[in-house]
């Protein structure tokens, strides 16, 4: 699996993402507090303007579903997790800096 | 799911992990060996507890063992959440101190998580704070129904994290919550610099109790050192106590006890050898007294020690013997020859040895030791040879406060006890470690160097509440036992080895000619008496010779007068006289003639 995922990043990057991978992003929450609402909004907007069409956002909510903060080591209250493609980064804070969530993520200006 | 419900009901007659006698502060008990001592019942119930130390000083294995006391003893379940090592690492390293963790979360006594946050993995892009943290653990308290937390250096979060002013913040935070939670606390934090407690810190929001652990290299020799910085609201002993990480994890040792207030039999022991019984009033030793054998080397201590060990396996009572300085097989063939033979005790179970070098461990290790053993064995009867080898792993001090302790659970438990002290000669009568006043009876050998050779002497320094002999004793090991000699005294003192000898030989030769002389006495006596005998019958015999002359000279007499009457009678009757004598006798006689 991880082998055939950089082969398609690798596409991605080189042929001016003539495939697109879908991003799967999963947004760690704690409840509807200002900050998590921030940080999703501004997700939100980011993903919109670069990865317009191949993004998941999967928002877990830590205090409905709590056991899910073991498997992800979720410490910081609003954490990102790029789970697609690899490998795996993670982003904390309420993602109001985008030039620094584009740098931890990754992701480049698509042309 | 069986062993859950079995564990539940027995929950409830679990000990209470508070103690009674701290009336303001509840506490909750560690269960760690002496710590409760120390801490006057435990750590400071629903709030928490700073533990602070270097690298490898047993901060994270405290941390445990308050979690597994606590949920095995004390019926509390517990929370561990590592910051720095994994589960299965966890797990492997405290299996070898018997705690079963995977035992202990699958019975859900325990939850223990790890909090892997590793830098490089992260970016930051604005505001956050450590909601998800506190929903683990708030997820793994209430998983378990948790009384006891554990935050195993809480302050990798500082060096993982970004913008340490959150953290800060946060961890503040945090605090507040477990307080509020009640939970009883523990957090671990890496100290390194001297100066400081914590890094980072932390101890600024910790204000109730903050312990420190000291782990130092003295002399290539390691000891751990525990110091209870702050307690507030309650007393707590303020020493550096030496404390042990062995095979039943974290034993702390109180330098002593909090009151002299054992009991003091007044039943007497021999002490295995008959006259030093004589000098101690007759009838040996106190039960439960502590005893100084102190000498120069080579004057029997080791002997003396064995005599009394021989003495109680006889009795039937049970004996160890710590031997630091010979092994067991040794001091059982040297006993032997001089007729006291320990192998039969030792396999009848009556006397233990235990032989180890003290540079094995620091004296910590060693008093623990004892303790251990002693507490296993249950002996009456103990044995400490030589107590002056612990002073190569230790200092003065040190083994001066450890001897107090040991000596303390010695007399606490009513066990009998032998020390050995090795004097450089010169100084005899100052024990090493300063140690006499410690003791209640000091018995000091010597050697005494009289015309040329050396002999073995022993004297009763103290004993305490019982009245001894003053006297220098000579004693000398012979093939069946030790033996205490007479007290022979000369110009020089007191006379041993051939100086005794000849003494004894001189009062021999008195003692012979005395009896010579009355012997002869006797003998004129009764040639006296013989020759007094001898006069006596020759006087007899010479008075009755007279005597028998006078008797015949009587008889011839008498028998003279008879015929001179009977003489005349004829003469009468032949003339016919007219006599009136004569006339009767002539008429009696004449008328039957008429």
């Amino acid at each position: 699996m991880p082998i055939t995922k950089t082969k398609t990043r690798a596409r991605v990057r080189k042929p001016a993402a003539r495939k697109p991978v879908v991003w799967k992003l999963r947004l760690y929450v704690a409840g509807q507090t200002p900050k998590s609402i921030y940080a999703f909004a501004n997700l939100k907007v980011l993903c919109e303007e670069h990865l317009k069409g191949r993004y998941q956002i999967e928002l877990i909510d830590l205090r409905k579903n709590p056991q899910l903060a073991r498997g992800d080591q979720i410490v910081a209250i609003p954490t990102l997790v790029r789970k697609l493609p690899l490998p795996l980064r993670t982003i904390i804070g309420d993602l109001s800096n985008s030039v620094r969530l584009l740098v931890g993520l990754d992701l480049r200006k698509v042309d | 799911m069986a062993q859950k419900k079995a564990s539940q009901p027995s929950s409830k007659t679990l000990p209470k992990a508070s103690q009674p006698y701290s009336k303001t502060l509840p506490k909750a008990s560690t269960g760690i060996q002496g710590l409760d001592e120390i801490t006057g019942g435990g750590l400071p119930r629903g709030r928490p507890t700073l533990v602070s130390g270097g690298a490898g000083s047993g901060k994270t294995l405290f941390g445990l063992e308050f979690l597994v006391r606590g949920a095995t003893q004390f019926g509390e379940p517990g929370v561990f959440m590592s910051f720095e090592e994994s589960i299965s690492d966890l797990t492997k390293n405290v299996a070898s101190l018997g705690f079963d963790l995977d035992r202990l979360v699958a019975e859900k006594k325990l939850f223990v998580d790890h909090v892997s946050i590793t830098r490089s993995e992260f970016g930051e892009t604005g505001e956050y704070d450590l909601e998800g943290l506190f929903i683990r653990i708030a997820d793994a308290v209430q998983r378990v129904g948790a009384r006891r937390v554990v935050l195993d250096t809480l302050e990798a979060l500082f060096g993982e994290l970004p913008n340490p002013g959150i953290v800060r913040s946060e961890i503040r935070r945090l605090f507040n919550w477990l307080k509020q939670k009640e939970l009883t606390t523990v957090i671990t934090a890496e100290r390194d610099q001297p100066d400081k407690l914590t890094r980072h810190g932390i101890e600024e929001f910790v204000s109730d109790c903050v312990i420190l652990l000291d782990h130092r290299i003295r002399e290539e020799i390691s000891t751990r050192r525990l110091r209870i910085v702050k307690y507030r609201g309650s007393t707590h002993g303020t020493n550096e106590y030496p404390f042990l990480i062995d095979d039943q994890g974290i034993s702390v040792l109180p330098i002593s006890s909090l009151g002299l207030n054992h009991d003091a039999p007044a039943e007497r022991v021999s002490s295995g050898i008959a006259r030093l019984d004589g000098m101690l009033g007759g009838k040996g030793l106190y039960r439960g007294s502590s005893i100084l054998a102190s000498g120069t080397a080579g004057t029997g201590k080791t002997t003396i020690a064995a005599c009394f060990v021989d003495a109680a396996c006889r009795r039937g009572d049970r004996a160890l013997f710590f031997a630091f300085e010979e092994s067991p097989q040794q001091i059982v063939r040297n006993m032997r020859s001089i007729g006291i033979d320990l192998e039969p005790w030792v396999r009848k179970g009556l006397l233990q040895f235990h032989a180890a070098r003290p540079t094995y461990g620091g004296i910590e290790q060693v008093l623990l030791l004892t303790h251990k053993r002693i507490t296993s064995f249950q002996p009456s009867v103990v044995v400490v040879d030589p107590v002056t080898n612990l002073l190569m792993v230790s200092t003065q001090n040190e083994v001066r406060s450890m001897l107090t302790r040991l000596v303390d659970f010695l007399k606490t438990q009513g066990i009998t006890t032998i020390f050995t002290s090795l004097t450089a000669a010169g100084a005899l009568e100052a024990s090493e470690a300063d140690v006499s006043s410690l003791m209640d009876t000091w018995l000091l050998l010597k050697n005494i160097e009289v015309g040329g050779e050396r002999n073995r002497a022993l004297y009763v320094l103290k004993s305490r509440g019982m009245e001894h002999s003053n006297q220098i004793r000579e004693f000398v090991l012979t093939d069946d036992g030790l033996r205490l000699l007479d007290v022979y005294l000369g110009a020089e003192g007191v006379l041993t080895g051939s100086a005794r000898m000849s003494q004894e030989m001189r009062e021999k030769a008195v003692v012979t000619f005395r009896r010579q002389e009355l012997e002869t006495r006797r003998r004129e006596l009764e040639r006296k008496r013989r020759i007094f005998e001898a006069r006596m019958v020759m006087l007899r015999a010479e008075f009755e010779a007279e005597e028998e002359i006078i008797q015949q000279t009587i008889s011839e007499s008498e028998l003279l007068g008879q015929e001179v009457a009977q003489d005349r009678g004829q003469m009468v009757l032949s003339r016919q006289a007219d006599s009136s004598s004569y006339k009767k006798e002539g008429r009696a006689k004449v008328a039957p003639v008429r």
